[in-house]
C-alpha cells in the first residue's frame, strides 16, 4: 500500500504496483504515434502512426511519411503503448446535462451589453 | 573562368546522382517495412531532382537538355564513381552504399556552397535540408543496425568492406581539378576525402564498425573517365527504355 502523509490516500489503500497492465512485448516494431507542428509556436497535431524500433528511427520514418511534403517544423513521436485512453463505452462521460447555462459563455450578462453595443454603432 | 574545369565536377556530381537514385529507387515496392520503402524512396527522388537541378546548370553551360543528357547517353559517356552503379545486392549494402555516399555528397554540396560559381552555389545552399535528413536517415540505420545483434553487425561490417575500396573511388581527382581550386570553385577531392573520414570515423565507431586497415586501401577509380562495371549499361537502358520509345514526347 502507498503510504502517504495524507490520511487519505491512505484510507484509499492504493496498491504500489500500478494495476494498469503493460502491452506485451510484440512480434514486431511498436507503433509510434506522430505529430507535426505546421508553425513554430502552434500546437502538435496528430497525423498518423509509424512501425518503428526506437524513438529515433520513429523520427526518420516519421518525417518522411507525413513531413516530406515540406508542411512541417518540427515532429514529436510516442510509443503508442505510453498513450492512454478511455474506452469508447464509455463515450457517455462526455454527455452533459444542458440545463447549465451558467457554464455556457452565453449565460454570462455581458452578450446584453456586447449586443448593445453592436447595435449603438 | 575555366567553363571545362566546371563542366567536369557538374558532370560527376550530376551523374552520381541520377545513378544512384535510380539504384535506389529499384527499391520501392520492395523495402524491408513500408515506412522504410517510403523513406528510401523519397529519398531517391530528392536524389533525382539534385541530378535534375545540375543537368540544368550544364545546359546554362551550352550542353544539351537535361533530359537528353540524362537519357541518350551510352554508359561509357557517364561520369558517375563505379560505387553507385553496383547492383542493390541486399539492404545492408544499400544502406552502408547511402552512408558513405551521401556523407561525402553532404560534404561536397557544403564546400560548394560557399563556391565562387553562383549558380551551383544557389543549388548547393538549395539542397542543404534534404542532405542533412539523407545523414540523418543513414548514419540512424548504420548505428541501429550496427548494435542490433551479430548478424546484423557481420552484414553492416561485410558490406562496409564490400563498399570501402569503391567509395575511395567517389574522391577519384579529376584532370581540371587544379583549375576549379585556384578560382576558389571548388575544395578538391583529397580535402573532400579528409572531411568525409572525419565525419564517418566516429558514426562507425559508435555503431560498432571497423574501417577497413589503410594498408588494405585500394581506391577503384574509372568511374570519372568513363570506366565502368559491367553493371551500368543495363541500368543505363533500363532508365531510358521509356525515354527512347518516343524522345520526342511531352510527359
Amino acid at each position: 500500500m502507498i503510504k502517504s502523509l495524507d490520511p487519505r490516500v491512505n484510507r484509499a489503500a492504493i496498491e504500489e504496483e500500478n494495476s494498469i497492465e503493460p502491452l506485451k512485448d510484440l512480434d514486431q516494431w511498436e507503433t509510434y504515434e506522430v505529430f507535426h507542428q505546421k508553425r513554430r509556436g502552434d500546437q502538435h497535431m496528430h497525423v498518423g502512426i509509424v512501425h518503428a524500433p526506437n524513438a529515433e528511427m520513429a523520427l526518420i520514418f516519421g518525417k518522411e511519411q507525413f513531413g516530406r511534403r515540406g508542411l512541417s517544423v518540427n515532429i514529436w513521436v510516442v510509443k503508442t503503448r505510453d498513450v492512454f485512453t478511455t474506452d469508447y463505452e464509455d463515450s457517455d462521460i462526455f454527455e452533459t446535462v444542458p440545463e447549465k447555462q451558467y457554464r455556457e459563455a452565453g449565460g454570462y450578462k455581458v452578450m446584453d451589453k456586447i449586443n448593445k453595443f453592436k447595435k449603438g454603432l | 573562368m575555366n567553363t571545362e574545369a566546371i563542366k567536369e565536377l557538374l558532370y560527376k556530381m550530376a551523374d552520381d546522382l541520377l545513378i544512384i537514385g535510380h539504384r535506389n529507387s529499384e527499391w520501392t515496392g520492395l523495402g524491408p517495412i513500408l515506412e522504410e520503402d517510403i523513406s528510401f524512396s523519397s529519398m531517391a527522388q530528392d536524389k533525382i531532382g539534385q541530378a535534375q537541378a545540375l543537368y540544368v546548370l550544364l545546359h546554362d553551360l551550352g550542353e544539351q537538355e537535361p533530359d537528353t543528357v540524362a537519357f541518350t547517353r551510352n554508359a561509357n559517356q557517364f561520369h558517375n564513381a563505379q560505387l553507385v552503379e553496383l547492383p542493390n545486392g541486399e539492404y545492408d549494402f544499400s544502406l552502408m552504399r547511402h552512408f558513405l555516399y551521401d556523407h561525402a555528397d553532404q560534404l561536397r554540396f557544403e564546400a560548394l556552397a560557399n563556391s565562387t560559381y553562383e549558380p551551383l552555389a544557389k543549388v548547393a545552399r538549395k539542397v542543404k535540408g534534404e542532405l542533412k535528413y539523407h545523414v540523418f536517415h543513414a548514419n540512424t540505420w548504420v548505428t541501429k543496425l550496427g548494435l542490433a545483434n551479430q548478424e546484423s553487425h557481420d552484414k553492416m561490417q561485410h558490406a562496409l568492406n564490400h563498399a570501402w575500396n569503391y567509395a575511395l573511388g567517389l574522391f577519384e581527382p579529376s584532370a581540371n581539378e587544379a583549375a576549379l581550386i585556384d578560382e576558389s570553385i571548388f575544395i578538391g577531392e583529397n580535402t573532400l576525402q579528409e572531411q568525409w573520414l572525419q565525419n564517418i570515423t566516429p558514426v562507425l565507431l559508435k555503431a560498432g564498425l571497423t574501417i577497413p586497415n589503410p594498408s588494405t586501401w585500394n581506391p577503384i577509380v574509372g568511374g570519372r573517365i568513363g570506366i565502368h562495371t559491367a553493371h551500368l549499361e543495363p541500368l543505363v537502358e533500363e532508365m531510358s527504355e521509356v525515354f527512347r520509345y518516343d524522345p520526342t514526347a511531352e510527359w
